[in-house]
C-alpha cells in the first residue's frame, strides 16, 4: 500500500516525463487489442463467411476428391448415396459435381471450375435460384470477381468447353443469368456455377456428385462407402492455419510496439534511479528495506501501465467502439489475393482478449521496472545519500 | 552496558578497501554516548567522523570491535534489524537536506511515520506537531524548491524528530547554511533536545555548530584525540 502511495506520488510529481510514458504506453494498449480484436474479427467473419457460402455444417468428399489436386476431378465422382436420398429432396444436404473446363471470354481461353449444383437448395448461400431462369444457353452463375475479371455481365454468352466421362471434349453456350457478391473467392474466383443435371448430362456422370454439403450435424459421420466425411475443424484448417500466421505477423508487430514503449519505461527507470540516488539512500536511512525500495520502484514504473489503462480508455474505447461500427476498410484488390474477406473487417473485442492484453502489458512493465531497480540492492546507502553513485 | 548509555563503542575499527590495500578510517574507538546527550564528533574532512555516525547509524558495520546501539550490536545486526533500528530510534539529517522534491513539506516530514503504520490521524497530529516546533506551519503546503536552504533543514530537522526517535545523527546540517539560518537550526535542536531529551550527535567541523555542543569528541585520521565535556 505504501509502495503505491509513494508511486502515485512520484508520477504524478515527474509531471510530462510520467505522461509521455503512459501516452506511449497507452497506444501500444489500444495498438494490441485493435489488432487482436481485427484478427478474432476477420477470424470470426470469414468462419461465418465459408460456411455460409461454402462448407455449411461439412462435406461428403468422394475418396479421390482433392480440391488442390485438379487431376483427381476427373475420377472424383460417384452416385449420390442412396441414404442422402430423403435429405437431398428436402433440401438439407447439396451434391455438387465438379469438374474442369475451358471459357473463352472475349476469344481469351480461361481454365475453371464448372461447378453443377441443384438450384432449389437452401443450403449455402449461392444465389442458385437464379440458375432457373430460362435463356438461349446453360444458365450460369458467377460471383463479382469472376465476372469482372472475365469482363461478364448478365445476359452475356460464354462458350465452355468441358471432358465428358468418357473423356471426350465437348462445347456448350452458357449464358449468365446471375452475379453474386460474396466475400469468400473460393465459390468465385476461377468457378462457374450451373444446374447440377445439367453438368451431369454434359459429362454423362447422371446422378453423380463430386462432394455433398451438409446443412446440419444429423448428416455427418454416416456410413458412406466411397465418400469421406470433412467436418468443419478439417475443412477450415487451412484457413486456421492461415490467421494463425497472421496472427503471428501482427504479434511480432505489436511486440515491436511494445518493446519502444517498454523501453521508454525501462531508460526512465534507470535515469530515475541514477537521479534518485539520494532519494533512494534516504528512504534506506529512514528504515526502509532495500527490498521495500525496489518494491516502490518496481511499483512506480507499473503503475506507468495502470496509469496506461485509464489513459487508453479514455481515447481507445471510443475510437475501438467507432471501428467496432464502421469496421476496418480493406485496401483496394485485397480481395484477389484468395483469402475470405469483406469489404472491411468488423473487429471484435472479447472480455478475454481485453484482460490478456492488459496481463501482458502489466507483466511487461513490472518486469521492466524491477530489472533496472535491481541495482538499488547493489547501492552503498553512504554514497547513495551523497549522490556520489556513478 | 550502563542503563543510562544509548551508545557503547567498543575498540572498533573501520577500514575501507583502496586499490590493492587499506584505507583505515577508523581506528580503535572507544566512546560511550548517553541519553540526552548534545555531541559532535569534530574534525577536518577524512577525520572518520562520518564514518562513525554511519555506523552507529547502522548504514555501515565496523571491520573489527563492535558499537551497541540501543542495546543493539551493530557488528551482528542483519539488514532486516537494521532497517528496524533506524526506522524506530534513530532520525537523520544530511548536509544536502535530501527531502523529496515531489512531496509537500507535511509530506515529507510524514514519511517515516508511513513506514510505522501509524494511522491517518495520529500520523497528521505528530506531523502537525513537529513542523509546528521547527516554526513551518505557515508552508505546511510547500514543496522543497519553494523552500529556503535554512527551511529546507528545519523540514530536514522535523522529519528526523518527527517520530520521537531516541537519538538523531545530523552529518554537516549547517554546512550549506549561513550564519543566521544555521543559529536558528541549531537552537531549534538544542530546544528539542532538552525538551524531548532525544540525544543529538552531529559530524561537524563548523564553528557555529561547535559553540552549541555540550560534549566534543576530537577526531584526527581516525583517532579520537580529546573528549571533552562543555559546561554551559
Amino acid at each position: 500500500m505504501l509502495a503505491i502511495k509513494l508511486a502515485i506520488k512520484n508520477l504524478l510529481g515527474a509531471g510530462l516525463r510520467t505522461f509521455l510514458n503512459v501516452f506511449i504506453l497507452s497506444v501500444a494498449f489500444v495498438v494490441i487489442i485493435m489488432q487482436n480484436g481485427f484478427i478474432q474479427g476477420w477470424n470470426k467473419q470469414a468462419k461465418v463467411d465459408v460456411v455460409e457460402w461454402q462448407y455449411g455444417q461439412g462435406q461428403y468428399w468422394h475418396q479421390s476428391y482433392d480440391p488442390y489436386d485438379p487431376f483427381t476431378f476427373q475420377d472424383a465422382h460417384a452416385p449420390i448415396p442412396e441414404q442422402l436420398r430423403k435429405a437431398r429432396e428436402s433440401g438439407t444436404v447439396v451434391p455438387v459435381l465438379v469438374t474442369q473446363a475451358t471459357i473463352y471470354p472475349e476469344g481469351r481461353l480461361k481454365s475453371i471450375m464448372l461447378n453443377g449444383i441443384d438450384p432449389h437448395q437452401k443450403t449455402i448461400s449461392i444465389p442458385t435460384e437464379k440458375l432457373t431462369i430460362e435463356g438461349d444457353g446453360v444458365p450460369a452463375i458467377l460471383g463479382s470477381r469472376m465476372a469482372m475479371n472475365i469482363k461478364a455481365n448478365v445476359g452475356d454468352h460464354l462458350l465452355v468447353r468441358w471432358r465428358d466421362a468418357n473423356g471426350m471434349f465437348d462445347a456448350k453456350e452458357l449464358v449468365i443469368t446471375g452475379l453474386f457478391r460474396t466475400d469468400v473467392p473460393a465459390v468465385d474466383l476461377g468457378q462457374v456455377w450451373i444446374p447440377l443435371e445439367e453438368l451431369q448430362q454434359m459429362t454423362g456422370l447422371h446422378n453423380e456428385a463430386t462432394l455433398i454439403i451438409i446443412s446440419d450435424d444429423s448428416q455427418a459421420e454416416l456410413d458412406l462407402p466411397g465418400w469421406e466425411f470433412q467436418d468443419l475443424d478439417e475443412l477450415l484448417y487451412d484457413m486456421n492455419q492461415m490467421i494463425k500466421s497472421k496472427s503471428l505477423g501482427n504479434a511480432i508487430m505489436y511486440l515491436i510496439l511494445l518493446a519502444l514503449a517498454l523501453l521508454a519505461i525501462f531508460d526512465t527507470q534507470v535515469l530515475s534511479i541514477f537521479r534518485r540516488q539520494k532519494e533512494i539512500g534516504t528512504f534506506i536511512a529512514m528504515g526502509m528495506t532495500r527490498r521495500q525500495v525496489i518494491g516502490v520502484f518496481t511499483v512506480e514504473g507499473t503503475m506507468h501501465a495502470v496509469l496506461s489503462l485509464f489513459v487508453g480508455a479514455i481515447w481507445g474505447i471510443p475510437l475501438l467502439l467507432q471501428l467496432k461500427k464502421t469496421g476496418i476498410p480493406m485496401p483496394e484488390g485485397y480481395d484477389q489475393m484468395g483469402l475470405p474477406l469483406g469489404d472491411s473487417i468488423i473487429p471484435a473485442y472479447s472480455l478475454g482478449l481485453v484482460l490478456i492484453s492488459v496481463l501482458i502489458v502489466t507483466v511487461t512493465t513490472a518486469i521492466v521496472s524491477y530489472l533496472p531497480a535491481r541495482k538499488i540492492t547493489k547501492m552503498n546507502p553512504n554514497d547513495a545519500i551523497r549522490g556520489k553513485i556513478q | 552496558m550502563n542503563n543510562n548509555a544509548i551508545i557503547k563503542i567498543d575498540n572498533l575499527v573501520k577500514r575501507f578497501p583502496i586499490g590493492g590495500g587499506y584505507f583505515t578510517a577508523l581506528e580503535d574507538i572507544n566512546l560511550t554516548f548517553k541519553t540526552g546527550e548534545f555531541t559532535g564528533l569534530v574534525g577536518p574532512s577524512g577525520s572518520g567522523k562520518t564514518t562513525m555516525l554511519n555506523i552507529v547509524g547502522s548504514l555501515d558495520n565496523p571491520t573489527e570491535g563492535d558499537a551497541t546501539v540501543i542495546n543493539t550490536s551493530i557488528r551482528s545486526i542483519s539488514a532486516r534489524r537494521a532497517s528496524e533500528l533506524r526506522k524506530k530510534h534513530i532520525g537523520f539529517i544530511f548536509q544536502t537536506y535530501n527531502l523529496m522534491q515531489v512531496y509537500t513539506v507535511f509530506e515529507n516530514v510524514e514519511f517515516p511515520l508511513l513506514l510505522l503504520n501509524m494511522t491517518a490521524a495520529e500520523r497528521k497530529k505528530a506531523v502537525l506537531e513537529a513542523i509546528e516546533w521547527v516554526g513551518l506551519t505557515s508552508k505546511i503546503r510547500s514543496k522543497p524548491k519553494q523552500l529556503s536552504g535554512g527551511e529546507s533543514q528545519r523540514v530536514a530537522i522535523a522529519r528526523a524528530m518527527v517520530k520521537k526517535p531516541e537519538m538523531v545523527l545530523a552529518d554537516e546540517p549547517t554546512a550549506n547554511l549561513d550564519a543566521e539560518n544555521s543559529h536558528h537550526i541549531l537552537q531549534t535542536m538544542v530546544k528539542l533536545n532538552e525538551e524531548l531529551k532525544t540525544t543529538f550527535i552531529f559530524a561537524t567541523h563548523d564553528d557555529k555548530v561547535i559553540q552549541y555542543l555540550r560534549r566534543i569528541i576530537r577526531l584526527e585520521d581516525g583517532k579520537v584525540v580529546s573528549d571533552e565535556t562543555v559546561k554551559k
